[in-house]
């Protein structure tokens, strides 16, 4: 089932929650929507189920329009942060819950909750109730209990937020796998950039109320649209100086930037990824920057290794691969050459070339 | 006293140890001596002044009066049907105040404890200056066929008065902080309010609720003050226990008098255990949920 949300607007009190959303999420997808906190998702999210109303705009469900429809009709299943597991209830009548209230037959009931049990691998813990459960184990509930009634969409509002890491890894891939098997049109929530890369097959980056871009997870690493989806996916190391015929001129060192080919020079603010700079004992180009090592850090996948420029006194931060930081044998202290291999220059929207 | 207050109860006796022997000792005697004095002594003398004539004279002071086995009757049932109907406000009340948000919700959270706060002699006045034969509304009623003061209608109205904010006072706070994920969660896998209520809210409300409605059965059962000023102590018609109580005592009937009270507080001491055993129940519950 697809969605279509129109021009959805929500405000409470003075606070603007959502301005004029509009977007599309295909049949079978699995969306994330990714924002800090205060930047509308999961708000946009509950207006989806039908928990919020919204002020202005309406959304359809494979061509329905459901705005009007209350959350009991929507058919839609909605997993927590929290859970909300029902803590008088056993397993196995939480997810049956959503066939008792609509008055299924045991015998239809008890294998279809068997099923699920088998589909969240809780098989023989239908008789714990949830206080009996672990973190991870709480939230597999939760899902089976959504999914127990067939919903037309399958909405998850931050679901691995308060697990502990391990626990929320497995249960991406899980979530990931299982979505394989089932083809729920599926959105969820999150404010973890690296969870919504990992997960979802579409991505959409929120911010104070409205959608800054939309798309596949490369599209919108690889191309971020604006400044704040560059900042907000990853480390970022920024650079304030001037833009001039295919070059960002900083003091003391500058940096190709074929794309601007004005010989108007304009104030400019560029973004570099820490894994996009390349480190060289001797200069490079002639443009390369001398820096200091100020501090290694090799635990992990990437060595992260921080340097500041004594020529403009700034702090960069530069990610190496574990082999090459091995070939420079990188002490604090030492004088290296940085050269930015990929820089993405932000120009203000007045803007006409 | 709320059931989550309940909670620093195993903590409490942390602070006497660091106290000198000799203090604790004597603490402790003063507590033992004044709840002595005060509750067990003349408690116990209700029971020694019932028994003077010994079973029989208990037994025949009890059920061998009429007004006196009437006076029975009337607050056996009016405490119950108070009960039950307080229980069905203090919900709706409970509900209203922790489900929506409208304006004079903090006035009307206010506004219950009103009977609390209220002398219940004054209480009983204001019924009869509303629903007496000179009242505002009693001539009216009247005509209906209908008679407030001085009969039965006007004890429930007093006792339910006194006793309205007990189950709302309990469920308010317990509402609040139970939050509505559950019923959010419930309503969009499709149930209908009916079924919110009964399968979701009662069972996680449902000792709170009990709590309430044993309090307020407690009180009920005691009401002396704004039931006196209502009743017109008709005996065999209008006398609750505690009016046939004061009655057969102004009468200086005393084992008669006694052989009552010592039934009320057979009832206090009944509803009191009550209480007790669903503290333990609730402690239990924490307990368990602590353990988690």
């Amino acid at each position: 089932m697809s969605i279509s949300i129109c021009n959805i607007s929500k405000q409470f009190g003075d606070f603007v929650a959502l301005k004029d959303v509009s977007l599309e999420v295909p049949s079978g997808s699995l969306l994330a929507l990714l924002g800090p906190s205060g930047s509308g998702k999961t708000t946009l999210l509950r207006i989806i189920a039908g928990l919020e109303q919204a002020d202005s705009g309406h959304i359809k469900v494979q061509d329905e329009d459901v705005s009007q429809l209350s959350a009991r009709d929507r058919e839609v299943g909605f997993v927590f942060q929290h859970y909300a597991l029902f803590k008088h209830m056993s397993v196995f009548e939480n997810i049956a819950f959503g066939m008792r209230v609509r008055h299924l037959k045991d015998a239809e009931v008890r294998p279809r909750v068997n099923e699920l049990l088998h589909l969240v691998r809780l098989e023989g813990l239908g008789n714990r109730y949830p206080s009996e459960l672990s973190g991870g184990q709480r939230q597999r509930v939760a899902l089976a209990r959504a999914l127990a009634v067939k919903p037309r969409l399958l909405l998850l509002d931050e679901p691995f937020g308060a697990l502990d890491a391990k626990v929320r890894q497995e249960l991406r891939t899980w979530l990931r796998n299982l979505h394989e098997e089932m083809h729920v049109t599926t959105v969820f929530v999150t404010h973890d950039q690296e969870e919504a890369f990992e997960v979802a097959d579409r991505v959409v980056v929120m911010k104070q109320g409205h959608i800054e871009q939309a798309g596949t997870p490369q599209d919108v690493f690889d191309h971020p649209a604006t400044p704040f989806v560059m900042d907000f996916l990853g480390h970022v190391n920024v650079f304030h100086g001037r833009l001039e015929a295919g070059q960002m001129h900083l003091p003391g060192f500058a940096m190709e930037y074929p794309e601007y080919q004005h010989a108007t020079s304009r104030d400019a603010t560029a973004y570099v990824r820490p894994h996009e700079v390349e480190l060289d004992r001797t200069p490079q180009l002639e443009t390369s920057l001398p820096v200091r090592v100020v501090h290694v850090n090799p635990a992990g996948p990437v060595t992260r290794v921080r340097l500041v420029s004594d020529a403009f006194g700034a702090a960069i931060n530069v990610d190496l691969s574990p082999g090459r930081y091995r070939e420079l044998a990188l002490r604090p202290g030492d004088q290296v050459f940085a050269t930015p291999k990929r820089l993405r220059v932000f120009l203000p929207d007045d803007y006409v070339i | 006293m709320h059931p989550s207050s309940l909670r620093t109860k195993k903590t409490a006796g942390r602070f006497v140890a660091d106290e000198p022997l000799w203090l604790r000792i004597l603490l402790i005697t003063a507590v033992y001596l004044i709840i002595g004095l005060l509750i067990l002594v003349p408690m116990a003398y209700v029971f020694w002044q019932a028994m003077a004539e010994g079973w029989e004279g208990l037994v025949k002071n009890l059920w061998k009066d009429p007004d006196t086995l009437h006076s029975m009757w009337l607050t056996m049932t009016l405490a119950p049907l108070t009960v039950v109907l307080n229980t069905i406000f203090g919900l709706a009340a409970a509900w209203t105040i922790t489900k929506f948000k409208f304006p004079g919700r903090t006035l009307l959270v206010t506004l219950l404890d009103v009977p609390f706060a209220i002398s219940p002699v004054v209480v009983g006045l204001m019924l009869v200056l509303l629903f007496g034969m000179q009242g505002f509304l009693g001539p009216t009623l009247r005509e209906w066929g209908i008679k407030v003061i001085f009969a039965w209608p006007g004890l429930l109205l007093a006792t339910m008065f006194v006793t309205l904010p007990f189950v709302a006072r309990e469920l308010i706070p317990l509402m609040e902080s139970l939050g509505d994920e559950e019923e959010t969660a419930a309503v969009s896998l499709g149930a209908n309010p009916w079924q919110l209520f009964w399968r979701i809210t009662l069972p996680n409300i449902k000792w709170g609720l009990v709590y309430g409605m044993i309090q307020c059965h407690a009180r009920a059962i005691g009401e002396f003050g704004a039931v006196y000023v209502v009743s017109g102590h008709i005996a065999g018609e209008t006398d609750t226990m505690p009016l046939r109580v004061e009655k057969l005592f102004q009468e200086y009937n005393n084992p008669g008098s006694f052989a009552v009270a010592s039934v009320l507080t057979l009832m206090a001491l009944a509803t009191l255990f009550g209480k007790y055993l669903l503290e333990q129940y609730i402690a239990r519950q924490m307990a368990t949920d602590a353990v988690e």
